[in-house]
This record gives C-alpha cells, structure tokens and sequence, in this order.
C-alpha cells in the first residue's frame, strides 16, 4: 500500500491529457516509421502498420480494463487516466480501420463486402461501431447530461467491445499462436472481476 | 506433357546485382515522398520484375521460426543445413538416404523467374535457381503404382522457437500429386540471385511449386516419399476448411477469411496499390493438369 500511496502521489501531480500526446506522438512516428520502411516496415508496410496499431487498440483497452480493479486490490488509483485511456484505444481503432479501409483493402465496395462476409471483420467493425457512442460521451458535459447512472450504463458497452476485439485478433491468426489467447484471456478475466466480486464484498462485510 | 520448360531471359535480363542490392539506397533518396517505384531494377521475362534479394529474404513464412514475418530473418539462422541429407523412400527403385548433394549429382540446376503468391493475398516476383524436380524423380526411379508424393521439413527443436510454441503440428508436412509433381514448372530450388538459399527461404534446398500457394512449397525438405495415397498436409490438418491439398491459387475462390481476388505485390511501399490476381497465379499452362475437377470443390 505504501508503494501504491507514492505512485499515487506521482500521478497526481500528471495531467491525464499526457496520455493523449504520447498516443498522437506514438502513432505519428509508427506512421513515419511505416512511410520510409524502417524496423519492421522494411518490406511490407502495410499490413505491419494496421497490425501496430490494432495491438495497441488492444493493450490501451486491457490498461482502460485494469483500473478499477487496480484500485479495488492495490490501492493503486489511476481512476483519473482512464478517460484519457479509452479515448486513446479509440483512437488507435479508428486509425487501425483506416489503415484497413484505405491502405489495404483500397475500395469503399471491398470494406463492405469484407465486413459482411468475413466474421473476424464483422466483429471487428461491431466493436468500432460500439466504442463510437462510449467515445462520444467521454467529456463531461455528455456526463451531467445523462446523468452518472445512466452514463455508467452505456459505458459498460466497453466489456462487449473489449471482447470482441481480442475476439477479432484471435480469428485472424493463422495457426496456434499465443498472443491472442493471451489478450483474449486477460480481458475475459477482467470483465469477469465486474461481476465476482460481489462474492468478495460480502466476505469483507 | 513432358516437356522441358524453356528459359526465354537472356543475360541482358537478369537484374545487375548492384540493382538489386541497392534498391534500398535509391529509397533512401525518396524518404518522406513515398514515391517509390521500380528505380534500379531490369525489366525481365515476361514483364516480371524480381524483388529485391533483400526484400525476398526478410519477408517471410516459415512458422518454425515464429509466425511474425520478420521472425524467419531474425532466428533462422540457427538452423544446421550441413550436413544435410534426404531420406527417399516408399514406392520408388532407389530408395535410401541421399546426401544432398549426391541427391543433386549430374542434375542441371537452371534460372527460374517466378511470381511467387501467398495465401494472406501478398505476392512477390523471385529468381530462383534449382533443379526441375521431375529429373530427381526419374533419378530415384519412381514405381509404376506411385500416385503422389510427400515432403517432410525438418525439426530442429532446440533451434526452431516456432516448434517450440507448437504453432503447427510438426514436422511440417506438404504433399503433391505425382503429375503435379513431375510438371516442368516444379523445382527443387538450391538458390535465389545464384546465392545460395538463406535459412528463411528453405535451406538448403527447397520446393517450390510457383501456381499453387506458397505454403504448398516446402521448405527445408528432408524427406521425399512416393506413396499411392493422397498425403496429409500441415495447413489442412490444422485447418481443413480452409486449406484444401490442392491450393491452387484461384482468384474466384476466397480463403473463408479473405479475398483471393487480388492481392499486393511485395516492395511498392505504404501506398502500393492491389493488384488482380491471375488463374493458377499467371500459369494457365497447369489448366489440363485440372481437367475434369471442379476447382471450387477441389481447393
């Protein structure tokens, strides 16, 4: 708890809209990266960029994830970054679906026909298509207005997203590979402590 | 059918190798402007540009050294090669265990510039050098009742983290029928730009089987074997629905999870544009081997 209380006392003192620097910065130079074929863009930029920026669609999602419990076992608060967090993620998705749409698949028909047809692309989509209303809403404004009870309703809209997206990376890889179970496992198990801990909650009652 | 595959390039063809080798330096040159073209590479037979021998050998799949692309580039060279033998065996006069170059023995290894398509709809063009593979089948002496032939790749497991990880069920296992097999088209291949094979393209000798999907193409071969019965192969064990034994390339029939329509050729940078993919990957010549099969249903 004491190494929670000085992190804490860390991250007061950051601006949460840090967060949002670093994901513009780190997505810029990913993009510069893949534009002049450096690294791991060598050869192939394209693909190797859309799956940069999914993976950390994906890691921005666990890291939203992890706050409350976090706080709830560690004493550790980071309830201040995850706004920034889940906005970020979208970010990320968007920019992931747009290396898809335009540098990949290349033609408006070809998306549609790839989302329809395609399940790990269906799913994919419906979880872009579930961040918009959560992304939306991230301000406060949109939070007084719909009142905190309601807003925490709609926002819970991230379990099924998170799900979906490791879902979406799961069905695309070929072969046994353990990266997606991985991310797969971590964010099932997440979205299950929202609803075990009422077991805990009454042992400490 | 059995005809020899005729080499229409001349030595005016073939890319100089301070093109093929600098390619990445005239980029240089274009770093931020995304122009990026063909500067520095010789036009070739039909129309075919090769790929840089740079761009061949650090984009690449082979499952035993990871499943990333640049995986092969990074681990493969733990791999032994020599000294390399390949075990021939089942329905043929002389089987045994061949050194590979006893194997190769008396064989003429010839330039084969071909468009190489891979099952995740990316292509490359690569001037291979190796041996039709119909000649080392005359050589062991194929039995009359032979209809197919199977290929095993090697397992190194202390040097293969793909193998490791259990990526695949391996060793990695590929098979062909035995006219597809003995098709003027089909080498062993022992070489890329006349260097030797590099360990993540299938040293020290590989197959390869340019109107089928790479996969099809096996790498690191030790093991050839003449058998009556269709062979199982690795992708089809792991994912019957999606990898059928034929894997013809075939732009009018789609992997369930994507397109086999076009596809992107290798080295044209962020902004390349698709490109249509051809029948039986631009070598219609393979048609009659087909003739009478549905290729919708034949995957």
């Amino acid at each position: 708890m004491a190494v929670a209380q000085s992190i804490n006392g860390v991250m007061r003192r950051l601006p949460a809209g840090t967060l949002y620097i670093v994901s513009a910065v780190y997505a810029g130079w990913e993009f510069w990266r893949a534009l002049n074929q450096l690294g791991p863009y060598l050869v192939e930029p394209i693909n190797v960029l859309e799956r940069a920026y999914g993976e950390i669609a994906l890691i921005l999602m666990v890291a939203g994830l992890t706050v409350t419990p976090l706080r709830k076992w560690t004493g550790l608060n980071l309830l201040k970054f995850r706004r920034a967090i889940g906005v970020s993620a979208f970010f990320f998705v968007v920019a992931h679906f747009l290396v898809f749409a335009i540098l990949d698949v290349q033609s408006v028909s070809r998306v549609w026909e790839e989302v329809v047809k395609r399940p790990y692309v269906t799913v994919g989509m419906a979880s872009l298509l579930m961040l918009i209303p959560l992304a939306v809403t991230s301000n406060n404004l949109a939070l007084r207005k719909m009142g905190a009870a309601s807003w925490r309703k709609l926002h819970k809209l991230t379990y099924p997203a998170a799900v979906l997206g490791a879902l979406h990376y799961l069905w695309l890889v070929k072969g046994f590979q353990i990266e997606p179970i991985i991310y797969l496992m971590v964010i099932l198990a997440l979205v299950a402590t929202r609803y075990l801990t009422f077991e805990r909650k009454r042992q400490v009652a | 059918m059995a005809y020899r595959w005729t080499n229409k390039m001349t030595k005016a063809d073939v890319t100089p190798k301070s093109a093929y080798l600098n390619r990445r330096q005239i980029l240089a040159g274009t770093i931020g402007l995304g122009a990026i073209g063909l500067a520095g590479r010789a036009s070739a037979q039909g129309g075919l540009e090769p790929n840089t021998l740079e761009e061949i050998t650090s984009y690449n799949n082979f499952y035993e050294f990871g499943t990333g692309k640049n995986d092969p580039a990074q681990n493969a060279h733990q791999m032994v090669t020599s000294p390399w033998s390949i075990k021939v065996d089942g329905m043929v006069d002389n089987p045994g265990e061949y050194a590979l170059d006893d194997l190769l023995a008396g064989l003429s290894v010839e330039d084969r510039l071909y468009r190489f398509r891979c099952v995740e709809a990316w292509s490359m063009v690569v001037p291979w050098n190796g041996i039709e593979f119909a000649d080392i089948l005359n050589k062991v002496g194929v039995q009359s009742g032979a209809k197919y032939v199977a290929f095993e790749t090697v397992v190194q497991p202390e040097n293969m983290i793909g193998v490791q990880r259990r990526v695949l069920d391996f060793p990695y296992v590929e098979g062909l029928r035995l006219d597809e097999a003995m098709h003027p088209l089909t080498i062993m291949a022992t070489g890329i730009y006349d260097e030797p094979l590099y360990n993540q393209s299938g040293a020290p000798t590989r197959l390869v089987v340019p109107w089928k999907y790479g996969f099809k193409s096996i790498k690191s071969i030790v093991r050839i074997t003449l058998t009556d019965r269709e062979p199982p192969t690795s992708w089809n064990k792991a994912n019957a629905r999606e990898y059928g034994f034929y894997s013809n390339v075939n732009p009018n029939v789609d992997h369930p999870r994507w397109s086999q329509a076009t596809e992107r050729r290798i080295g044209g940078g962020l902004f390349a544009s698709r490109q249509d993919t051809l029948m039986f990957n631009g070598y219609p010549e393979v048609a009659p081997l087909y003739a009478g099969q549905d290729l919708s249903v034949d995957i």
